[in-house]
């Protein structure tokens, strides 16, 4: 067996599991990963251009700010620097999941942190809390998720050269909505709540105040420390 | 392609990736103090929040809380529909639908 290669023996049974498994994820990409295969093909973006981005990147809101801020006519590092900032989160998710990850080859971890998206990281975490699943039922729920993203992608580029007026489809709207589902995901009790709402807040003070891309970051530090500030203070 | 989308692709995985993978890879190593990962925590709701807020309540760079902002309106339909299916795909179909329907009055 070459070195190459991440398994010895395929299981056809885990391997349909995981695809099972990665509906949830599949059916949020669809509607968005199409309309930012639009918004991408609307920029100037060819199919190949597109799923490259997909494929590659696999980072839905850091794609859809990178196609928007090309419109804008930003330069390669400004875009390059707010990608960074914007999935900086997946940290977290990356260091939340290594627990339950342990025992996996360094190969393994480097391609399963190739494919870590808010959506996968939810799913898996939910899996991991049941008790942990075969490794390959795993890749498969992230390769399937990512293969519906990189589809979706290429659909909508399609159809961008169909739709001519994609704000009367409100397709503008599918990340926005994409952001309420997942914020409304991750307010597991009262402080995340106000910590929600002190990252919004704070980040719309400083962006009107003309901080730019920087206040996403740092509306995200303050509200977070504030996060631990109450959690300390509700124990006493 | 054209040169600079195929830098911007590989820059942009490069700077995805790595935050992505190195928890995973080194975390294992060393144990982060209790207060880090409280922290840590948090920043999932807080980013997802510092990037929701301003992009329904300042569409167009202005603060914005009329009946005339389609994409606060359409934030009520979305946040019930999340509410009650669990689905991301019931909740970003209703609310791109309900602002297509608000442009459309």
């Amino acid at each position: 067996m070459s070195s190459w290669m991440l398994w010895d023996r395929i299981d056809i049974s885990s391997i349909r599991q995981g695809m099972k498994a990665a509906t949830p994820a599949v059916m949020g990409y669809i509607p968005i990963a199409i309309a930012f295969g639009i918004l991408a093909s609307q920029v100037g973006f060819g199919v190949v251009e597109a799923a490259a981005m997909s494929v590659f990147v696999f980072a839905g809101s850091a794609q859809f700010i990178a196609v928007g801020m090309i419109g804008a006519g930003n330069s390669v590092g400004a875009i390059v620097v707010t990608t960074f900032l914007v999935n900086l989160r997946h940290l977290l998710l990356s260091a939340a999941l290594s627990p339950h990850l342990q025992g996996l080859s360094k190969k393994k971890l480097a391609w399963f942190g190739f494919q870590m998206t808010d959506e996968t990281f939810a799913l898996h975490n939910s899996m991991f809390r049941k008790g942990v699943p075969a490794v390959l039922e795993s890749f498969s729920l992230n390769t399937t998720a990512q293969a519906s993203w990189v589809l979706g992608t290429i659909v909508g580029v399609l159809a961008g050269g169909v739709v001519s007026d994609m704000n009367g489809l409100g397709m503008d709207y599918a990340l926005p909505a994409m952001f309420i589902a997942l914020v409304f995901m991750q307010v597991h009790n009262n402080t995340y709540f106000i910590v929600g709402i002190i990252g919004g807040i704070s980040a719309m003070i400083l962006q009107v105040a003309g901080m730019g891309t920087l206040s996403i970051i740092a509306a995200t530090v303050l509200a977070a420390s504030m996060g631990v500030v109450l959690e300390q203070w509700k124990a006493r | 392609m054209e040169s600079q989308i195929v830098l911007l692709i590989f820059l942009m995985m490069v700077v995805t990736y790595v935050p992505r993978a190195a928890p995973l890879l080194f975390l294992t190593r060393f144990n982060l103090p209790k207060g880090v990962i409280m922290w840590l925590k948090y920043i999932p709701v807080a980013v997802l929040s510092a990037l929701l807020y301003p992009s329904i309540l300042l569409p167009g760079g202005e603060f914005d809380v009329s009946l005339g902002n389609e994409f606060l309106v359409a934030a009520l339909p979305t946040l019930v529909v999340m509410w009650y299916t669990k689905s991301l795909f019931w909740a970003v179909m209703v609310g791109v639908l309900a602002v297509s329907l608000l442009r459309g009055m």
